[in-house]
């Protein structure tokens, strides 16, 4: 099928032409590296669309399909019916897909998915705005973050996308991170061996929008799980599991200092993403604590 | 990674397939692009595999015997990570055609 004109290690092509740094080329590597061959991509416009190829070049050895921003969902959803359709239980249809694909264009597909719970793994890699088409603000952009759409700062918070999943009621969610590439695989492979809708939400730094040197991107990443700012988490049949307490939670000071979108939120609005980030990650405990009765 | 087919993929005229079928399975060389490049001290490197799983082009070898840690130059685009990531310091980044 495939004409190999390169030798890779994993499914992925080494030389892909995403920035230095780029948080989606380890979470693509990862992610695929525990699925396997025996994968279904679905992957819309946006950065990660380097993986699904350019004109006649592939970037990954596996089958796939770019379909548009809004039906992603819709997509991997009739793939994941042919399957059933003709007997196959085995192959993983996954849905790799970014933040204005999933928690603003393609709400509503993923919705309806969700709803019917179709067989299908959905991945959103969250980098935080419209990166590949230069750094517009989506409704994952946190509160304060510098964009071309929003130069002042982003006046409101991002949506909650874990929260929206779990109100459907899927059988596995989880939140990971770049951070902890274990706990990232680790979750990978518990979403493959499950039935129904899945859905990963994966923090995804981005040097080229954030604005730091694309060294820093794990580290970036590190400091949001211990600042509370991305906190780490399970959603499974009902009950919330967080992962292990940040350590410096409510102290996003450092987490925004490495980064230039954040240059404009100084003072009031540091303190009250401090704020957000205590109220929410109570809020999520006293969830965890339900599940626990 | 640059040409783009704009003709439709010739098929039978049933199973048409509009609009471009990638089926070259392909590499551009990201090592093209490198300013900077990380260089090794094998005094420090304790081979524990860190740069290697963290490496977003996945072009870091890290082996038990002879050289430890060995990079595709055709691949490693320069981000550092690797540097960033080193628990032992072992790496450092260096400018790729020297100091100006």
């Amino acid at each position: 099928m495939l004409k190999m004109m390169a030798a890779s290690k994993g499914l992925v092509t080494h030389g892909v032409s995403s920035c230095q740094g780029c948080g989606i080329e380890l979470i693509i590597r990862n992610v695929l590296d525990v699925l396997g061959e025996d994968t279904v991509l679905v992957i819309p416009p946006g950065c990660a669309a380097l993986f699904s190829g350019t004109g006649p070049e592939a970037a990954v050895k596996l089958a796939g399909i770019q379909g548009n921003l809004e039906n992603s969902a819709a997509i991997a959803s009739g793939i994941a019916a042919g399957f059933r359709h003709q007997g196959n239980e085995h192959t993983t249809v996954c849905a790799f897909c970014g933040d204005g694909a999933t928690v603003d264009i393609g709400l509503q597909s993923l919705s309806g998915a969700m709803e019917r719970n179709e067989n299908i793994l959905y991945i959103c890699y969250d980098n935080e705005a419209y990166m590949n088409t230069g750094i517009q603000g989506s409704s994952s952009t946190p509160l304060g973050a510098s964009t071309t759409t929003t130069p002042a700062g982003k006046p409101v918070g991002s949506k909650d996308l874990i929260q929206i999943v779990m109100a459907h009621g899927v059988p596995y969610a989880a939140t990971a991170s770049v951070a902890d590439l274990g706990d990232l695989r680790r979750k990978v492979k518990k979403a493959k061996g499950i039935k129904g809708c899945r859905v990963l939400h994966i923090h995804c730094p981005c040097p080229t929008g954030w604005g730091y040197h694309s060294s820093k991107t794990i580290e970036l990443a590190r400091e949001g799980v211990d600042s509370g700012a991305w906190v780490l988490m399970e959603y499974e049949n009902g009950r919330v599991k967080l992962g292990r307490r940040p350590s410096k939670l409510g102290h996003a000071e450092d987490y925004m200092k490495l980064q230039k979108r954040f240059r404009t939120a100084v003072g009031e609005l540091t303190a009250q993403t401090n704020e957000r980030i205590i109220s929410r990650y109570e809020y999520l405990e006293k969830l965890e604590r339900l599940g626990g009765e | 990674m640059s040409t783009q087919r704009e003709t439709p993929t010739s098929t039978p005229a049933k199973r048409r397939i509009l609009g471009p079928c990638s089926v070259v399975f392909t590499a551009a060389n990201t090592g093209s692009w490198r300013l900077e490049r990380p260089q090794l001290d094998e005094s420090k490197c304790i081979r524990c595999g860190t740069c290697a799983r963290s490496c977003p082009t996945d072009c870091i070898t890290v082996s038990r015997d002879g050289c430890p840690v060995v990079f595709d130059w055709y691949y490693c685009k320069g981000c550092g990570i690797c540097v960033n990531e080193c628990p032992k310091n072992a790496l450092s980044l260096v400018k790729e055609r020297g100091e100006h």
